[in-house]
């Protein structure tokens, strides 16, 4: 008997190959869209990391030699004997690469560059560098490629870097973090090493966190459309077979095993499905992420150096979704088949929502949602109401679009019979095509949403970076001395010269750092304010005003021209709010003269210099003034090479408004195919009554097009609005800032354009297929009343 | 007695309340028997069929098959005993889409794990179904339908055979034809028989008539 009904079951995907078709597509692209997401989110991290990794390279303290640029290795191994906790590097350029060799063993592990980012410098005589430098190399050694390593530069084991260039020596020596209580000083061991404190550029960990987090957000975002798409699939499915389903009852299969049968059946086709989908997804998001390439080994997690790796974790994920949204729909269907009484009608119901009548209460708990969304974004705290927010928008404005898409066809126009007749009869669709719509809506808002936050991100990062890389050599020395001599050195050059003064005190009853700074044209034309009266930087150079940074304006519920204390018994006014996603320290700038004058101790180790001429200039301070190499970093080229590291990641935007567009499209064409089928005996009378087939089939895609274009009017302020509660809500409640957010608008019509494209390819199949049905099926409908 | 109804009731809720459909029906059917119920259109007769093939639960009385009471049976059990002991033929024929016609005759007598081929194509020759064994319902015609629902309902070879308007669609050879092969199963096996129908002629074939009026039998 279990064969007779398997084989029953199955022939319904024999018969009709394209059902078969569209549930594994179905099933394919929600979990293709969910290890997309996944793939595209990983490779966003590397790129960052690999960014974090150039601006933070002095995150650590290091140890430099006094005069010139070389420590003998004894002094190393005297330094690890006296219980210095300290790792090698070599810096060697060469052809304009720079090769750093490190020692993988003592290599700080938050380093990114010997954790995390794709290779690993153990046991191996490979030497790693991006495209760029490998085909520079070429001929002279051997590059391993490797997308994670920074531009302009290529690392080896130190060993391999010494053989090499024929080196004995090391250039300087990283101070790891955890030292023993007990350790020597540095001058009874080494007198000819200098420390030299960690500089952290501009950290950008937490922006990138921040990135992470929403790219997260829109993975479980995608992990939703997913889930429904997978329901509504096996819905449709379960749509067609009914009357197969009560057939197989009424000749006497009992239900039990009916329903065991199809839970197998079902089990075995999301599984493929969801394997189909895994593949897709990372074929996909390869595809579209330069420099990546998809390979078997990267398929199951190993890390292959330029190949895009799925972890195991995001397999099973993946497949877990499509068994969860599968486990769910089935569980709606078999208790739906339970109640069915055995002689049922069996007319197809409309996939899904039933009447119109529904449609109103459906809508009037969207709105319901969209209120505690509303009510949340005004009063919410914290990370957990922040997403709750994001959860109510979207399941709200779900709810609540067939009923406004009806509301919204009232104002469609049309006097003609033919016209209203239209009108009317997709108002009466419209319960079979909601589901349909809300996928497109969501798929369309999350791209809006999507798109604008990473083009935001990319518009915040490239200005940050601006703003606090603008001098394109910084130096920094030991002894004020140097110091006074290299002001005034650089002064006679007459270069603008931004001293970097500095303290630390509490501000508003925080510790804060205060900075005194030289107002001229870097500051005037490079910061860019979050809020500020019209003449900061004249207020701020004459000492009678401040700039705080956001975090500490957030923090403290304050504002421009708010007060804080800068010092004991002196406060003053803020000039403006500065963005700075660099820390989560609060910060207050003011003028330089002022500064002097309320902490006459503190003196400037550190400069900024605009040069137009970086590699003169370097030059000319190690050889007049006796500076290492080591203190002077060439801040211009760290930032081309962060900004292009950054560029790969921007391709993500493209890569998911693929993804979710196809996914939406594809709901779309389910929902329209499902609908045509059901749809013959309502058209053949319209047809016996004189409309031609090509009419009928021109008006069904008339009418998606109709209906898509008011799906994307509603998309976009709900796109904003998730943007908008990504960047302003979740990142306050995270990292205590929020992210200025930025309009696309031709993006969005582009996207408007692909949705519409999308919809219109849908329709075309049903639209084709009404065109083409032979008279007889439409007669059909007459001569007998199945 | 093969199947026994007794005071049947049996009432639908409709737009403006429910609508009383047998008020009381007994009807009582040995082996070998055959019988017509006649009536008028929406008088409830299907619905008669589809209570003694366990399909329909009624609201009161009690329906007994080989005398075991049905409405006391689990869903599991009354669908073990439609599987192998009724076969029914429905006015709307409820093939299976995705089947050939082949497969639909052997469906249900696979079902109950008793399909024996030799006399399957015994029932598509008499049923004149030899041409269409290869083929799929949707491309045949109402009246080949029938017959291949027909032709299902007889190939489990049913200890009782319900038939909802056989002829109805067939032209007069082949609802003969039809007909023939119905009694002659009847005739073999001992099955009772009882068919719907509005056609005089083929209820005069029948040993017993009855007519469903007002929700009772006359
Ligand atoms: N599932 C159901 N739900 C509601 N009403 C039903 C249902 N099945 C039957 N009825 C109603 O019960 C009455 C009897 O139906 P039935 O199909 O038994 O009539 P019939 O005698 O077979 O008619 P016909 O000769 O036209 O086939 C009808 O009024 C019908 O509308
Ligand atoms: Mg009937």
């Amino acid at each position: 008997m279990t064969n007779t009904i398997l084989r029953a079951l199955l022939s319904y995907w024999w018969r009709s190959p394209l059902q078969l078709f569209t549930f594994l597509m179905g099933l394919a692209l929600a979990t293709g869209l969910w290890s997309g997401v996944q793939a595209i989110n990983s490779e966003a991290r590397a790129s960052y990391d690999a960014a974090a990794a150039t601006l933070g390279e002095g995150q650590f303290d290091q140890l430099v030699p006094r005069v010139g640029d070389r420590i003998p290795q004894s002094v190393y191994v005297d330094l690890r004997r006296a219980g210095w906790l300290a790792s090698p590097i070599l810096d060697v350029t060469f052809k304009g690469v720079r090769f750093v060799g490190i020692d993988p063993l003592t290599t700080p592990t938050q380093m990114s560059f010997s954790s995390g980012s794709g290779f690993s410098l153990e046991d191996t005589d490979l030497i790693f560098g991006n495209a760029e430098v490998a085909s520079v190399l070429e001929g002279f050694v051997e590059v391993t490629k490797d997308k994670s390593i920074p531009p302009g530069i290529a690392i080896a084991d130190i060993g391999v870097v010494q053989r090499l260039f024929k080196r004995n020596d090391l250039s300087r020596l990283m101070v790891l973090p955890e030292q023993p209580i007990r350790r020597p000083d540095l001058v009874k061991i080494a007198p000819e090493l200098v420390v030299q404190p960690s500089q952290q550029i501009a950290d950008v960990a937490a922006l990138t966190d921040s990135f992470h987090l929403n790219l997260t957000a829109f993975g479980f975002l995608s992990f939703a459309v997913g889930l429904f798409i997978v329901h509504s699939t096996i819905g449709l499915a379960f749509e067609q077979r009914r009357g197969m389903i009560r057939t197989l009852r009424s000749l006497g299969v009992p239900l039990s095993n009916l329903l065991s049968l199809i839970i197998v059946e079902m089990g075995l086709l999301v599984f493929v499905g969801a394997v189909l989908g895994i593949l897709m997804g990372y074929t996909i998001a390869a595809m579209l992420l330069p420099d990546v390439a998809a390979t078997v080994e990267g398929l199951y997690g190993a890390r292959v150096s330029g190949t895009l790796s799925l972890r195991p974790e995001w397999w099973l994920s993946g497949i877990g979704l499509a068994f969860l949204g599968a486990g769910m729909a089935l569980a709606v269907r078999i208790w739906q088949i339970m109640q069915m009484p055995l002689l049922s009608a069996v007319q197809p119901r409309a996939w899904a929502i039933a009447s119109a009548k529904r449609i109103r209460g459906i809508a009037i708990l969207g709105m319901i949602l969209l209120g505690f969304s509303g009510l949340l974004a005004l009063i919410g705290t914290g990370l957990g109401q922040a997403f709750a927010l994001i959860g109510f928008l979207l399941i709200g404005s779900a709810l609540v679009l067939p009923w406004l898409t009806i509301k919204l066809l009232d104002f469609a126009p049309g006097k003609g019979v033919i016209t209203s007749w239209f009108w009317a009869d997709t108002r009466q669709q419209m319960p079979g095509l909601s589901l349909a719509l809300i996928a497109l809506l969501l798929a369309v808002s999350a791209n809006i949403g999507v798109s604008t936050m990473v083009s935001s991100f990319r518009v915040t990062f490239v200005s940050f970076l601006d703003q606090r890389l603008a001098p394109e050599l910084f130096v920094r020395v030991e002894e004020e001395k140097t110091a006074s001599a290299l002001e005034k050195y650089l002064l006679e050059r007459e270069l603008e010269v931004l001293p970097l003064l500095t303290v630390e005190r509490p501000v508003v009853g925080q510790p804060a750092k205060l900075y005194g700074v030289r107002v001229g044209r870097t500051y005037r034309e490079s910061w860019q304010f979050l809020g500020a009266d019209p003449d900061v930087w004249d207020q701020v150079s004459k000492g009678e005003a401040v700039i705080v940074n956001e975090q500490l304006a957030r923090r403290n519920n304050l504002w421009v021209s708010d007060e804080v204390d800068i010092a004991p018994g002196l406060n003053l006014p803020i000039a403006a709010v500065v963005g700075d996603y660099g820390n989560p320290q609060g910060q207050v700038v003011m003028g330089e003269l002022l500064f002097r004058k309320l902490y006459p101790n503190a003196v400037a180790t550190s400069f900024g210099i605009r040069t137009t001429d970086t590699a003169d200039l370097r030059k000319a301070i190690q050889s007049d003034l006796e500076v290492p190499d080591s203190g002077i970093i060439n801040q211009a080229s760290i930032k081309s090479m962060s900004l292009e590291v950054f560029e790969r990641t921007f391709a993500v935007t493209a890569a998911l408004n693929i993804l979710t567009l196809g996914v939406a499209g594809f709901a779309m064409l389910m929902s329209l195919l499902t609908l045509a089928g059901m749809r013959t005996p309502q058209l053949a009378p319209v047809w016996a009554l004189g409309l031609t087939r090509t009419r009928l089939g021109v008006l069904e895609l008339a009418r998606a097009l109709g209906l898509s274009l008011i799906v994307f009017i509603c998309a976009v302020p709900l796109g904003l609005a998730l943007a908008w509660a990504l960047l302003n809500v979740v990142n306050v409640e995270a990292f205590g800032w929020q992210l200025p957010m930025f309009f696309f608008p031709a993006d969005y019509a582009f996207l408007g354009g692909l949705a519409i494209l999308a919809t219109l390819i849908a329709a075309a199949w049903p639209a084709i297929q009404m065109v083409r049905k032979p008279p007889a099926t439409l007669l059909k409908v007459f001569s007998n009343e199945r | 007695m093969l199947l026994e109804l007794k005071d049947i009731t049996k009432s639908f809720s409709g737009v403006d309340g429910d609508v009383e459909v047998l008020r009381g029906v007994s009807l009582g059917l040995d082996a070998g028997e055959t019988l017509a119920l006649t009536g008028e259109s929406g008088s409830g007769k299907s619905t008669i069929l589809h209570i003694s093939a366990g399909l329909e639960v009624p609201d009161g009385g009690s329906l007994h098959l080989e005398g075991v009471e049905i409405n006391g049976l689990g869903e599991a059990e009354r669908a073990n005993l439609r599987r192998s002991e009724v076969g029914i033929v429905f006015q709307q024929f409820n093939l299976i889409p995705s089947l050939t016609v082949e497969a639909n005759i052997g469906f249900q007598a696979a079902l109950a794990g008793r399909r024996d081929k030799l006399f399957e194509s015994e029932l598509v020759e008499a049923l004149g179904l030899s041409d269409q064994l290869k083929q799929y319902p949707e491309s045949l015609s109402g009246g080949q339908q029938q017959r291949v629902a027909i032709a299902r309902a007889l190939a489990v070879r049913p200890k009782l055979l319900l038939a909802d308007e056989p002829t109805g669609n067939l032209d007069e050879s082949t609802a003969s034809a039809v007909l023939t092969a119905m009694l002659d199963l009847v005739g073999r096996t001992g099955a009772a028989l009882m068919v719907v129908t509005h056609s005089a002629a083929l209820a005069e074939k029948m040993d017993r008539r009855v007519r469903l009026k007002g929700g009772v039998l006359l």
